[in-house]
């Protein structure tokens, strides 16, 4: 699904922020990207995200090599992900209904099409009662669950979550993490970026991305 | 609550406010489709103003020119109706029998509706303004003048008219007013380039304002174009939103700008009515006739409000294709 080999990343003259990169993301898999504060997971993410380029190396993402595709065939790509951003970005002018329904929008489809879908995703993560409240309003629980459904609403083949516990207290945290752990069940592969080891015990089974000066250690 | 309250319309919006309150209700009360980019802001009232501003300067000028257009138009048709033939006085010579050999030969020309003869005090009384009344011009050896109106059968071959003229009264000339016509037909030319250039550089300047509104806009919602890649929408897509916020600011904008233009005109209209009697208002009319746009003034002002408006989408997509091409 994705594939990075010998990947490193610097910025203008500077040093490289990322060395010899090389891991694979399986489709169906659940792995954890942790590593300390400025160690470089919202690059990694974002290299992942193909909204950055790689100084060497090469990325693989959805059995297409990064380096050749085009901005339409970047898009298309973007498209089977999910994102979850630490600071949930969600548009403070825009409704959580019209937020979570972003993603299908932008792809063009009518609202009638998808207005029961979005309802209906909004009541399962608890959001139904607060469907039409601008962000400012909602807590940063809500805002998190919004920024979820987000990447949720396309389906996504792969699920990038940065930091997504890191606003919310620890039985919401742990909640989350369970919305996760079932939507790898249903299929889709889960990155989780964060650098709560605590979180992490409690789901063992996981496998660990571990970055740290710039290199990335696999723990399967 | 009786079966009468519960049917009536209040009731059935109650109930709709209070599923709105519940949320349970996918239809009807959802807010959706809003415009991505945020549709007030300081910013954008800014650019409003400076399009009303724009647009008025743009409808104002070319009203003025359309005045100018169509006013001399309306000069130029009266002279170019008529023609003049002068006879000079000269010694030895009978002038009134000059004038009528000349009248004839003008009636008899194809082409001609109608000759008349100014008689010597006409001529006179035309040399007043200069000379002054009370004066006795009699010993002054006064031009006489025939005016010839055009529009008859056929068409008139004033060459012809003109070799007439020498051949049978020498000290005759013919005056068609060529010279006239030709000097307003480059004062007319004139005035136009001045009009469009004024109007090029206000839309230069409502160009460049919109294209800086349009930087800032994407500089300050740079976090909406962050969340649109990553939940992959196309530039297209993006540019459209933009295009869209634009449009409607610069519709907005016009459609002020326009109607400010319209109530000036409208104004200046009833005010040159007003004054029509006055001295100066018939300097005023014979300037510009009756100060009316008239409905293909009113519609060019209109077109421009429209173009405005057009031109303040097309360039803020433009911006924003180029912003995005950047950011690759």
């Amino acid at each position: 699904m994705v594939r990075f080999e010998n990947v490193g990343l610097r910025y203008g003259m500077g040093p490289e922020v990322l060395r010899n990169i090389s891991f694979e993301i399986s489709p169906q898999s659940f792995q954890f990207l942790t590593g300390p504060s400025g160690a470089g997971k919202t690059t990694l993410m974002r290299l992942i995200l193909l909204s950055l380029k790689p100084t060497r190396g090469l990325i693989s993402v959805f059995q297409k090599d990064a380096a050749r595709l085009d901005k339409d065939a970047i898009t298309a790509l973007r498209r089977r992900f999910g994102v979850v951003f630490q600071d949930f970005r969600l548009l403070d002018h825009l409704t959580t209904y019209e937020n979570v329904a972003l993603p299908l929008r932008v792809k063009g489809r009518l609202e009638s099409s998808y207005r029961a879908e979005v309802v209906e995703l909004l009541n399962w993560v608890g959001l139904g009662q607060r469907m039409h409240v601008l962000p400012p309003v909602l807590s940063g629980g809500e805002k998190q669950r919004a920024a979820i459904a987000r990447a949720l609403i396309v389906r996504p083949e792969l699920l990038l979550a940065d930091e997504p516990t890191g606003n919310v207290d620890p039985p919401l945290a742990r909640r989350l993490m369970r919305l996760f752990t079932e939507l790898n069940k249903s299929g889709t592969a889960v990155v989780v970026a964060t650098h709560d080891l605590a979180l992490m015990d409690q789901f063992d089974s996981a496998r660990r991305l571990v970055i740290s000066n710039g290199r990335l250690q696999v723990y399967d | 609550m009786t079966d009468f309250w519960k049917s009536s319309a209040v009731w059935r919006l109650l109930r709709r406010g209070a599923l709105k309150e519940e949320g349970n209700s996918p239809g009807g009360a959802l807010k959706r489709n809003m415009p991505l980019v945020p549709a007030d802001s300081i910013a954008g009232r800014a650019l409003v103003t400076v399009i009303v501003i724009m647009t008025f300067l743009a409808s104002f000028v070319t009203g003025i020119g359309v005045l100018f257009h169509s006013a001399s138009r309306d000069w130029t048709d009266s002279i170019s109706r008529e023609m003049t033939i002068q006879i000079r006085p000269a010694a030895g010579r009978d002038i009134e029998a000059e004038v009528k050999t000349a009248a004839a030969l003008a009636r008899a020309a194809a082409g001609v509706a109608n000759v008349k003869i100014f008689g010597k005090s006409d001529s006179e009384r035309l040399l007043e303004p200069w000379l002054g009344t009370g004066l006795d011009l009699g010993e002054l050896p006064v031009p006489r003048l025939i005016v010839v109106e055009l529009g008859g059968a056929g068409t008139l071959d004033t060459e012809k008219l003109r070799r007439d003229l020498r051949e049978k009264v020498s000290a005759a000339s013919l005056d068609d007013h060529r010279l006239w016509i030709e000097r307003l037909a480059a004062m007319v030319r004139s005035l136009v380039a001045v009009v469009a250039l004024i109007l090029a550089l206000v839309l230069t300047a409502l160009g460049l304002a919109v294209a800086f509104a349009t930087r800032g806009a994407m500089a300050g919602n740079k976090v909406i174009l962050d969340v649109l890649h990553f939940v992959g929408a196309a530039d297209d897509f993006i540019a459209r939103e933009f295009q869209r916020h634009f449009f409607r600011l610069g519709l907005r904008g016009a459609a002020i700008g326009v109607a400010c233009a319209l109530a000036a005109f409208f104004a200046f209209e009833g005010l040159a009515a007003w004054q029509a009697k006055s001295p100066g208002g018939d300097q005023i009319e014979i300037l510009f006739g009756t100060f009316a746009l008239g409905p293909a003034g009113y519609t060019i002002i209109i077109l421009i409000g429209a173009g405005i408006a057009l031109l303040t989408g097309i360039v803020s997509r433009i911006i924003v294709f180029r912003h995005l091409r950047g950011l690759d």
